[in-house]
């Protein structure tokens, strides 16, 4: 999807101004902050299970190239193929050529928020190929043609109303369906033709198993098993950073992983994948095929932004951001929002394009509290201001107020002269209201707050007064 | 024990009533207070990309507070700076990196301080009202400083605490968070001033300046009868006159 973060600020006023949207965000809200906790509460080891997951992590980043390797030994010992993209381009042609090869009508989809950074349901249409999204979230909102606003609940934004109204306007009935029995039992009916005639199945990954070859996928919904053993072919769409080293590695990260996400212990289905139908299987694709996305990650391993490529993608948080809670997925203006995607975003598809998201933050740090990979969200998003600055990024306003700022607070004696001539102009300003409603050059302050005017002198003149007077 | 007082850019400007209220409760908990020479701890540099200025700044607040058994502030978002943030800009700085160690190992968050280290609870304050208490985000995930204030002030004379609902979220403040994207920033503190009827306190505590004036602000503009305070105002005995925001003759009882 073409990007729209450039014009962040204006999506934030568009989103704020939304009373649809803002009513879903509102109903959505706490709801994952209550479930994640329950889970906690009833898992003491939790701290212990962050650090050996951040282990686990850890190593195998240090280590990528060796487990990269041997997965896909495994992956070709098992009878798949693994195809290397270093970029979205790449990867889409590598996806397009398959479904040439399988010669493929109809392609049915999981969730893959790689699919969406690739942008491959486009390519696949642009190509003649019918892609069809599985996860009932993601059908959502490919009828609506719009991104998803959330990355474990795309349609989050959606309320139960907006989806009756897109049902009938798309499955051509009259009624509207008003319960969401009727809404699941629909799509389930549509979706169940998808599975069965579709020829090429594409899943994304929630861990690639290095000694084994296999892909790890967890729905809710079971469409991630429909999708990779109905049809003849199964490509696994999935970001290089995927791979742990041991089944027993990805025990760990999965009892983390649901928990952040949606407060379950564990999702309905955890489903393992490892190369095509064999010989004695039941059911089971022909081909397997494994389409490792770079997309940037492989410089990520070297530079300040390593600890995001711990990531495994749980949504805890934009579920506790308040900045994505305010405004919703769609203002971050690409595939990944929240504190994550302000990351992301600008890492891939550059600081020029995204500058916003890394400085829309208050840097509260509950993202990085609630993180249970312990990535240092707002250490990130520092960084990439740092990067920012030293290329002349930002307003040339905030800039210049900053150098001002910055020049008096490195001359103390300077600093003192002029503050206490600013906090008096303040003081006569608020007069005896002690409070100003409008300032010049304040209006970002006091378009929603008066501003408290300061007492008359800086505490250190008084304190060095009293001192001459024979005290401190 | 001599102690320094990193009172704050905020304090300094804005309310030195603060400042003299926690030299009043470290005194009376035997501490011989000093304040050396100040600017700010840096934050707006080096939550803004700038490090060199951010360095300088920190170099010099290093500097001031050298040879104090501890520093304190007023404030979990600059002692957070002091703490957690000096170490990191001078990691790669053999010359600077011990000493900013140094300085961090000492620095403390005021309310923490006050329990924590020189163990006292109660200041013999009185206060009359209902209150509720703002955690700062820098308080409570960058100091872990949660218990300490409401030990605090439930020793108050007269205090009622009622609890802030989602005393985890941000108020919008954010430094120049707040001016660079306002109508964020307006939200998050509409959603806590709202939380903050909800309690049907009639003062708000904090022991952050920047989440005060930021919530003050927005009280006053929406004419609230919520008066606002720093929490060592309250508990050195020094919330008698006008809240933030107030006039200049509002004394307390008069909203």
């Amino acid at each position: 999807m073409k990007s729209t973060a450039h014009t962040f600020k204006h999506n934030v006023h568009v989103a704020l101004h939304d009373e649809r949207l803002q009513r879903a965000l509102h109903k959505a809200g706490g709801g994952f902050i209550e479930k994640r906790r329950a889970a906690l509460d009833e898992l003491p080891e939790f701290e212990a299970l962050r650090e050996s997951a951040r282990a686990i992590k850890d190593h195998t980043l240090a280590h990528l190239d060796e487990y990269l390797e041997h997965f896909e030994a495994q992956v070709i010992a098992s009878g798949g193929r693994v195809h290397w993209a270093r970029t979205p381009e790449q990867a889409r042609r590598i996806v397009v050529e398959l479904c040439r090869e399988a010669g493929a009508r109809r392609v049915t989809k999981g969730k893959s928020m790689v699919g969406e950074e690739i942008a491959i349901n486009e390519a696949l249409e642009a190509d003649g190929f019918e892609a069809v999204e599985t996860d009932l979230g993601e059908y959502i909102i490919q009828l609506a043609h719009e991104p998803p606003s959330h990355i474990i609940a795309p349609a989050i934004h959606k309320s139960r109303q907006d989806i009756a109204e897109l049902f009938r306007e798309h499955h051509g009935h009259h009624e509207a369906l008003d319960s969401a029995r009727e809404i699941v039992d629909e799509a389930r009916e549509r979706l169940r033709a998808a599975f069965l005639s579709a020829d090429v199945g594409i899943t994304g990954a929630n861990f690639l198993i290095a000694e084994t070859g296999s892909a790890i996928v967890v729905t809710n919904e079971g469409n991630g098993d429909l999708t990779a053993t109905l049809p003849r072919t199964h490509i696994v769409l999935a970001g290089l950073e995927k791979v742990v080293p041991t089944l027993e590695d990805a025990s760990v990260l999965l009892r983390l992983l649901a928990r952040s996400a949606t407060g379950q212990a564990f999702t309905a289905y955890t489903s393992l994948f490892t190369g095509p139908r064999r010989a004695e299987d039941g059911d089971g694709p022909e081909a397997f095929h494994v389409v490792l996305v770079d997309n940037g990650r492989s410089e990520m391993l070297g530079n300040e932004f390593h600890d995001m490529l711990r990531c495994i993608r749980c949504g805890a948080c934009l579920n506790h951001c308040p900045i994505y809670g305010a405004v919703g997925g769609h203002a971050y203006g690409w595939v990944y929002p929240g504190p994550m995607g302000a990351v992301l975003t600008p890492l891939m598809q550059g600081l020029g394009e995204a500058g916003d998201l890394p400085n829309a933050s208050s840097l509260c740090g509950r993202c990085e509290a609630v993180c249970p990979m312990s990535i240092p969200l707002p250490a990130l998003l520092r960084r990439l201001r740092v990067r920012q600055y030293a290329v002349g990024g930002g307003s040339k306003r905030s800039r210049w107020g900053l150098a001002a700022w910055a020049f008096l607070a490195r001359r103390p004696r300077l600093y003192r002269w002029a503050m206490g001539w600013g906090v008096r102009v303040l003081a006569a300003l608020g007069g005896r209201r002690g409070r100003l409603r409008r300032l010049p050059g304040a209006g970002a302050w006091t378009a929603a707050r008066d501003l408290p005017a300061p007492a008359g002198d800086t505490f250190q003149k008084q304190w060095r007064q009293r001192a001459g007077r024979g005290r401190g | 024990m001599r102690i320094a007082l990193f009172v704050t850019c905020l304090v300094d400007l804005y309310r030195p009533r603060v400042g003299f209220a926690a030299v009043n409760l470290l005194e009376r908990a035997g501490c011989e207070v000093e304040v050396p020479v100040q600017t700010c701890c840096g934050q707006p540099a080096y939550n803004n990309g700038d490090l060199d200025d951010a360095r300088a700044i920190a170099r010099q607040v290093i500097t001031a507070f050298e040879g104090f058994e501890h520093v304190v502030a007023p404030s979990g978002s600059c002692a957070g700076m002091l703490k957690c943030h000096y170490p990191t800009l001078f990691e790669d700085d053999a010359a600077w990196s011990d000493r900013a160690r140094d300085l961090a190992e000492r620095t403390h968050e005021l309310t923490a301080f006050l329990t924590d280290v020189l163990g006292q609870d109660d200041f013999g304050a009185h206060y009359t009202g209902q209150a509720t208490y703002h955690d700062s985000c820098s308080s409570l995930r960058e100091m872990r400083v949660h218990a300490q204030p409401r030990r605090l002030l439930e020793r108050v004379d007269g205090l009622q605490l009622k609890e802030l609902g989602d005393n985890e979220v941000c108020c919008g403040f954010g430094g120049t968070f707040c001016v660079k994207y306002p109508e964020l920033s307006a939200r998050m503190v509409d959603d806590k001033v709202a939380r903050i009827h909800e309690t049907g306190a009639d003062t708000l505590l904090a022991a952050d300046l920047g989440c005060l004036l930021n919530i003050a602000g927005r009280l006053r503009r929406l004419d609230s009868t919520v008066r606002v305070y720093h929490i060592a105002e309250v508990l050195a005995g020094m919330a008698d006159g006008p809240g933030l925001g107030e006039a200049r003759d509002q004394g307390k009882g008069r909203p």
